[in-house]
């Protein structure tokens, strides 16, 4: 099991920046900081990179550095001299094109003649179908699933069925490279990026026109890739094209495309992926603290690893084995778990479920059930004995009982029916919105969507300027602690320390220094809140 | 409700079949009387109880209602083991998915070994005009595998409550019959459950419940 890394920090109980509200706030009193490993940030971005989610914990290893092109629709004026690595296939090649030092020139296939055969190819393949008509074309993300012997698994628009030959030039072009013992990573093509995941047995792609950059779509894909995983285990993917290389995956899948829909669909609103950071439901901590007891006290059966509760894709608590941790990439797909299910409203249910953080050989068992009579609030007590079901449905029982008891759930369903807080709460004018993440706990909190962000295009587009501003901060070529961005319509202050991270969204009038004051002011804020915000304390059995 | 003179009978019926014949639809028609067309796949399996009275005996069924979809498949076993009861659902409009409990049916006798009370169910019969297995054929091979046979549609909810009943009665006779039945073991069970009666929404429905006695659409022709 990875440890997480224990940044140095100072005690919580520093307080005198109490006094005003002017001042730079130290940048070593991280809200959120907690001595206790909560969650592991196994995938902290900067980590990021072909080699580690190659070889973490499967599959052979590959070589070469992290990729990184930088184009971006809403903030193209900046000039990406960081965008100093290769964008396509052979680091050694020189086929892979120069384009990269400016972005401006990157419109049109610019690398050489194999993947501009391919990119008519997949033109006229598009052309000939009527299903994948302009309507189609226009979709800014696509994600394409393949065996490496080209059968087509996933699809996220159309029928993976009759993209088949579009998969299938897909795959000769990752083999054409592999032939030479290099590895197809991304092909820029216009404003859209190709991004290529290839794992042991199977091809992630990634399409985009959303403006993402090229590691944060490799962070989706890896994404995507653990979540087939979590549905499989890799011992049985593995064994599975061992035994028979052309095996069609969907047969295994099937069921389980709605989970890789869910998936992608809320890493398109969802801050949390891209930071690698959960969110939690705002609770008073008595309350919390309340509920983490019941948990330990009822809960207290042999083989239960984890007790997660979430509700509305937000952690209300979480109780762990001593011995064992928990990463943010795993409760993610946890939460996409539950998220994408209506089914356990239904029923107490009993599913097998491999967290690839945790464990990528082998299931846990979950049982999870629902404990209001809404559907809103969601426990899963995942256990690796597969017999457990009637004890757990009998801890369930006892938990829910002192739970409606003590008042427990309706203070979570007050909770969750004021969303999140306002920005107003902040107190700190100009200030649109947030993102703020404390690295050591894996949490972060962001306050409501409110004007002007009220509608989806609105929405989309902050949440680009977000992916903008993750991107610079963690350019692994240049690297940025504080980016200060004037732009049409806002301006962008991102600054990252080594506790946390923080993103805010300004009006586009805001001064320098106003920005600055600004982010201390609501710095402090959030260490005045964060025992309401963040889940500070590691509870165990 | 259950006075000193009543047997506890406590029974596992796990309930499989292919992928969307309606095992979901099946289980909620019976355990909650109603039926919703916005049922999700289950994962992995879910957990119904239903009480009701049968004669001196008052039965609790533990209704595991698994999923379909083929990657539960190898998880099968951890939800028929020491089941009393199985509910082999097809829907009548699949041929495949009635040639599929061939393959459940070969699993369950090779892997069971208390005696099983078998009901073969024949759902969506509502589908009349699509139907692709016979009446004929599936009763057929329902008396070849020693099996109840029903036609229901949870739908139009007819014939589910029959074949649970039906199933429960089959149980009911195996264990007076067979000492060996596994379902011997509820004298346990009969002690703990004393001591906590949750489930109070299933005994609401006990009335309806008590007098069975309207149908007899679907041929008994098990044992």
């Amino acid at each position: 099991m990875a440890e997480a890394k224990e940044a140095d920090r100072l005690p919580d109980h520093v307080d005198h920046y109490e006094s005003s509200d002017q001042g730079d706030f130290n940048e070593n009193e991280a809200p959120g900081d907690s001595h206790e490993k909560i969650l592991i940030a196994s995938d902290s971005y900067e980590d990021l990179n072909y080699d580690d989610i190659a070889v973490s914990s499967f599959g052979k290893p590959y070589s070469g550095s992290i990729i990184d092109i930088v184009r971006h629709n809403s903030c193209s004026d900046e000039k990406e001299a960081d965008a100093s690595s290769l964008n396509l296939i052979n680091e050694s090649s020189a086929e892979s094109s120069n384009e990269d030092q400016n972005e401006g020139q990157v419109k049109d296939l610019s690398a050489d003649k194999v993947p501009e055969d391919v990119g008519e190819g997949m033109k006229l393949e598009i052309r000939e179908n009527e299903d994948f008509g302009p309507e189609w074309r226009q979709k800014k993300k696509h994600l394409f699933i393949f065996s490496s012997a080209g059968k087509p698994i996933y699809s996220r628009h159309g029928s993976e069925d009759k993209l088949v030959t579009i998969m299938g030039v897909m795959q000769a072009l990752v083999s054409f490279v592999q032939v030479s013992g290099d590895n197809m990573r991304c092909i820029i093509a216009g404003d859209h990026k190709f991004i290529f995941l290839n794992r042991d047995q199977i091809v992630l792609v990634g399409v985009s026109s959303a403006g993402d950059s090229s590691t944060q779509i490799v962070l989706q894909l890896s994404y995507v890739y653990n979540q087939i995983i979590s549905v499989l285990t890799y011992t049985s993917l593995h064994k599975i094209f061992k035994q028979r290389r052309n095996y069609d995956l969907r047969r295994l899948l099937s069921g389980a495309e709605k989970f890789i829909d869910n998936l992608v669909n809320m890493m398109d609103t969802e801050p949390g992926f891209l930071l690698g950071a959960i969110r939690c439901l705002p609770l008073d901590a008595p309350v919390r603290e309340m509920i983490e007891q019941t948990i330990v006290l009822n809960a207290k059966v042999k083989d239960l690893v984890f007790a997660v509760m979430l509700a509305n894709n937000q952690l209300i608590s979480l109780v762990r084995m001593k011995k064992y941790f928990l990463s943010a990439m795993d409760l993610h797909l946890i939460i996409n778990l539950v998220n994408a299910s209506e089914s356990f409203k239904t029923a107490e249910s009993w599913t097998p479920i491999c967290l690839p953080k945790f464990d990528s050989s082998g299931f846990l068992q979950a049982h999870i059930s629902y404990l209001d009579e809404n559907s809103q609030t969601c426990l899963l007590l995942l256990s690796v004995d597969r017999e457990a079901f009637f004890t757990l449905s009998e801890c369930k029982n006892k938990i829910q009982e002192r739970l409606l008891k003590y008042n427990s759930l309706r203070a979570i369903s007050d909770s969750l029916a004021t969303t999140s807080y306002s920005i107003q709460q902040c107190g700190i004018t100009d200030l649109r919105h947030f993102l703020y993440k404390s690295k050591s706990i894996a949490q972060y909190t962001s306050p409501e969507l409110e004007a002007p962000y009220l509608t989806p295009a609105d929405q989309e587009r902050l949440f680009g300027l977000y992916h903008y501003l993750h991107h610079r901060i963690h350019s692994p070529a240049r690297p940025l602690k504080i980016l200060y961005y004037v732009g049409e319509q806002e301006t962008l202050l991102g600054w990252m320390t080594q506790g946390f991270e923080l993103y805010t969204v300004f009006g586009p009038l805001v001064t320098k220094t106003n920005a600055i004051h600004a982010i201390n002011k609501l710095l402090r804020w959030i260490k005045k809140e964060e025992d309401q915000l963040f889940i500070l304390n590691s509870v165990t059995f | 409700m259950s006075t000193r003179t009543t047997k506890s009978l406590e029974g596992k019926v796990v309930v499989v079949g292919s992928q969307g014949v309606g095992k979901t639809s099946v289980v909620i028609r019976y355990v909650g009387g109603m039926f919703s067309k916005a049922v999700s796949p289950t994962i992995g399996a879910s957990f119904f109880t239903y009480k009701f009275n049968l004669g001196n005996y008052r039965v609790k069924l533990q209704v595991w209602d698994t999923a379909g979809q083929e990657r539960f498949r190898s998880m099968a076993p951890m939800y028929y083991r020491k089941a009393n009861a199985a509910m082999l659902v097809y829907d009548i409009t699949s041929s495949d998915s009635f040639y599929d409990i061939k393959d459940w049916v070969k699993e369950l006798k090779n892997n069971v070994d208390t005696p099983l009370v078998l009901c073969l169910v024949g759902n969506k019969c509502d589908l009349e005009e699509s139907r692709a297995v016979s009446k004929d054929e599936a009763e057929e091979y329902a008396s070849s595998i020693n099996s109840l046979f029903y036609e229901t549609s949870a739908l139009k909810n007819m014939g589910v409550d029959e074949a649970f009943l039906q199933v429960a009665k089959q149980m009911v006779h195996l264990y007076e019959t067979n000492p060996n039945s596994g379902l011997n073991t509820m004298d346990l069970y009969m002690k703990s459950e004393s001591t906590h009666s949750d489930d109070n929404n299933t005994d609401i429905k006990l009335d309806a419940k008590t007098s069975p006695n309207n149908s007899t659409s679907g041929s008994g022709c098990g044992c």
